[in-house]
């Protein structure tokens, strides 16, 4: 057999017990609670209103932001690697902002500017557009940064020859660049949407929490903790998770046809 | 111009989303002078708060970088039953709601948790103490050494370790002297992001912790503490420093980032 690591058979001792006791257990633990009701009550807890509510918009505000992200990150990835301009540099390292800044100062930062002493005078502050713009900081790089070496991989021959056999910019760009940067896309804007969904500290701030209006998942989760009603904050917790789970899968299988649109 | 055009959009949305609102968390931060800010982040209490995230971020990043090489390892070189299964799990934080992640480990800990019952019998404290909070931020930021060693351990193949041990070098001497020299810079720019992570962390903390100032509040949590009490100036002061962090973060990253073209 292929020799492991140095550490030998310990490795995957050390591995599988660390990833169990800080991963697995908690996630375990979270299932079990949300069965302890049984089926009518995990059911119950699932689909009270507040709960609902606030997964639609969670759902809703994941989906606009990812689909902004997919336009707009593009357009940044294209910007850095296809132009030329003064702190370009710069601008290329402040894209990973938003994943080192906290997520309690994103939310602050966004009310400064945004909020009711705005110094340009929007005030979006406790209103869904807060949300939308929240989500919009934090997920930006993912786009970005999956956009972004596919972009650089790309042969610059195939749009020149497409170019001279007469294709418009368009006609380049949506036949002959768009389907290399699609898989890229798509993983971006999953991850995105993933990341929105979760998201707590950027939002927990600006909307102002008020059920039915504001109030996304994890807002919701955390308010139920807070006052004491484990089974509810279980049961939409498990939703959370499905829809986590099922995003990885997909970003998995988008990996996976990547690499064989790419061979 | 078409390309003057998509430079424009994507500076202007870098602009409104991103540098617009930072810049002004620091016009808010010194607005009645550098004295009530320089004050707000040298009190006891953020000071501890400050030194409390040091402590956290001090323990979990270097236990999850020994556990990412080790995990890296074992994904790259060493097939095994539950592969998939294995590498779900070290991706989910990235797709997890950090809300989630806190209130798993709160039901694992809890007065009426799994381990609760029997860990206050014992006197330890796990939840609304270090440990716990230890465990949320190693659970959320727990991918990212992994993600950045996998595919240059991928890449780098296994020809040298087999010379090397061909030659008659121990295991041990094959990883210090062959493995680990390749996939140095990749582990380097994984810890930055882990530490990135780790200081960060709001959402998790803030379920496990019960923000207790001047114990359990670590510097995020120490930020909206500040803003919940109406001390604006406190809270963007403490965010200034945060953002300072980032800003640090960033370069480091950019400084790594050229080396065997991690990215």
């Amino acid at each position: 057999m292929r020799r492991v690591s140095p550490f030998g058979g310990l490795t995957l001792g050390v591995v599988v017990t660390y990833l169990s006791l800080v991963v697995a257990l908690p996630l375990t633990a979270l299932i079990w609670q949300s069965t302890k009701g049984g089926k009518t009550g995990f059911w119950e807890s699932l689909t009270s209103p507040e709960a609902i509510a606030a997964l639609k918009l969670t759902l809703g505000a994941s989906l606009v932001v990812a689909l902004i992200n997919a336009i707009t990150g593009t357009i940044i990835a294209w910007v850095l690697v296809r132009d030329e301009f003064p702190g370009k540099g710069v601008v290329n390292a402040l894209i990973d902002l938003p994943f080192a800044l906290p997520t309690i100062v994103a939310g602050l930062t966004m009310l400064a500017l945004y909020g009711p002493r705005s110094p340009v005078g929007i005030d979006v502050a406790y209103t869904r557009t807060a949300i939308v713009l929240a989500l919009l900081f934090v997920t930006l790089p993912f786009v970005v940064r999956t956009v972004q070496p596919v972009l650089q991989e790309l042969d610059r021959e195939l749009e020149e020859a497409a170019e001279s056999l007469g294709a418009s910019n368009w006609q380049t760009f949506s036949r002959v660049v768009f389907p290399n940067l699609l898989p890229g896309i798509l993983s971006g804007v999953a991850l995105a949407f993933a990341k929105a969904i979760g998201e707590f500290g950027s939002i927990v701030i600006i909307t102002g929490n008020i059920p039915f209006k504001t109030e996304v998942s994890s807002v919701y989760i955390f308010g139920q903790i807070e006052s004491g009603n484990t089974s509810g904050a279980a049961a939409a917790s498990v939703v959370l998770l499905t829809i986590s789970f099922g995003v990885l899968l997909l970003i998995g299988a988008l990996r996976r046809w990547a690499t064989r649109h790419h061979a | 111009m078409r390309r003057l055009t998509l430079r424009t959009v994507a500076l202007g949305y870098l602009a409104l989303i991103l540098l617009g609102p930072l810049s002004i968390v620091f016009w808010r931060a010194f607005e009645k002078g550098f004295g009530p800010a320089w004050s707000a982040v040298t009190n006891p209490e953020a000071m501890h708060a400050f030194k409390l995230t040091l402590e956290i971020t001090a323990i979990a990043v270097p236990a999850n970088t020994i556990f990412g090489v080790l995990c890296a390892l074992l994904i790259v070189r060493h097939p095994f039953p539950g592969k998939g299964l294995l590498n779900a799990l070290v991706d989910l934080p990235l797709a997890l709601s950090p809300i989630v992640v806190g209130f798993a480990l709160f039901l694992l800990y809890g007065r009426t948790g799994w381990f609760g019952s029997w860990l206050s019998a014992h006197g330890i404290h796990v939840l609304f103490a270090m440990p716990s909070m230890i465990l949320a931020t190693a659970f959320v930021s727990i991918p990212f050494v992994v993600r950045e060693v996998v595919p240059v351990l991928r890449e780098i193949g296994t020809d040298q370790e087999q010379a090397a041990e061909t030659l008659g070098a121990s295991q041990w001497q094959v990883f210090r002297r062959v493995t680990f020299p390749a996939i140095r810079w990749a582990v380097a720019y994984g810890v930055v992001l882990t530490t990135a992570r780790s200081l960060g962390e709001y959402g998790a903390v803030s379920v496990v912790s019960g923000r207790l100032a001047g114990q359990t509040e670590t510097a995020t949590l120490y930020v909206s503490d500040r803003y919940e009490n109406f001390d604006i100036v406190g809270a963007y002061a403490a965010s200034v420093v945060l953002a300072l962090m980032a800003i640090a973060v960033l370069i480091t990253m950019n400084l790594l980032r050229p080396k065997e073209g991690v990215h």
